[in-house]
């Protein structure tokens, strides 16, 4: 009874030596390709595949986090393994450019939106009548064509 | 708008047709030894004609031709042929294990991922390339090899130069 209990009693002060599954094995396949078979590989079933997934597994078992479950596919595999672009350099751009052409799109909106509303603001139905020498001008106009 | 069109003027036109031609070099790089044990590139064999065999242990025509190949590779050691492996689009603790269960003596080089097979312009594992002395392709093979096409379809270029 005695040894069960120093064993439980070890095992409980170095828990860093059982390596609890950090991440499922759901978490990674949506988030890498099968690159030969181009697909996600949550949707991949080739050969290839299957040793793709035994390889995750394996590692998920030794306790690696998300992150380096990732670099060991690319290092295997290659960055085509990663079904998600990086967040640097040229990948960066698969991120940026969509925040710009809606931030781009929503500055268009506004400035069309602004102009149309100075627009119909204008007292345009109201004209100011005119004054000074502009009246004087009219009023000779006006009168010259009286019939 | 510009930048993106670029990308997509870009995208189509390097989408043409990779495979390497017979006649033409063939694409080299030094590249790791699976067993780790060094490196190495087809340059290195010049002098020598060269069978590059591209290979992945989850292919299963390669487990047949693995044997194939060793055989081809002993009994054409002392007439100028080399046999080289590389290990394309696989996980190396697989190619390691599938060496183990077919083993062989000629060397065998490490690729990940697909950029070898994308410079050769490969469909497909196995595919193997008939290199000249002068680093140039004589025979593009598609598909696995066997004991007669070895010898009765890259033996007769070989000697045709000799």
């Amino acid at each position: 009874m005695l040894p069960v209990a120093v064993l439980a009693l070890l095992a409980l002060a170095t828990p860093g030596l059982a390596a609890a599954p950090q991440v499922g094995i759901a978490d990674i396949e949506d988030e890498v390709m099968c690159p030969i078979c181009g697909t996600l590989l949550e949707l991949a079933y080739s050969p290839q595949a299957e040793r793709q997934r035994v390889y995750v597994k394996r590692l998920i078992v030794e306790g690696k986090t998300k992150a380096q479950i990732k670099d060991a596919l690319v290092a295997q595999y290659g960055r085509e393994v990663l079904a998600l672009p990086e967040g640097s350099g040229f990948s960066l751009s698969a991120y940026l450019i969509p925040v710009i052409a809606f931030l781009a799109a929503i500055a268009a909106l506004t400035v069309g939106v602004l102009r149309w509303r100075r627009h119909t603001s204008q007292p345009g139905s109201t004209p100011t009548p005119p004054r000074g020498a502009d009246a004087e001008r009219l009023d000779a106009d006006l009168s010259r064509y009286d019939l | 708008m510009l930048a993106l069109v670029g990308l997509l003027i870009f995208g189509l036109l390097s989408k043409g047709d990779a495979r390497v031609k017979v006649g033409e070099p063939i694409p080299d790089k030094r590249l790791p030894l699976l067993d780790k044990s060094g490196d190495a590139a087809i340059a290195d064999y010049r002098g020598r004609w060269v069978l590059v065999n591209l290979w992945a242990s989850w292919c299963t025509p390669c487990r047949e031709e693995a044997p194939v190949l060793e055989r081809f590779a002993q009994r054409h050691r002392r007439d100028g042929v080399t046999v080289l492996g590389i290990n394309v689009q696989d996980n190396s603790d697989d190619a390691l294990a599938f060496l183990r269960s077919y083993p062989t003596t000629y060397p065998q080089l490490r690729s990940i991922g697909n950029e070898r097979s994308s410079a050769f312009g490969t469909t497909g594992v196995p595919e193997n390339f008939l290199v000249d002395p002068h680093g140039r392709l004589a025979l593009l093979w598609p598909g696995p090899v066997d004991d007669r096409d070895l010898e009765e379809q890259m033996i007769p270029i070989i000697e045709e130069s000799q």
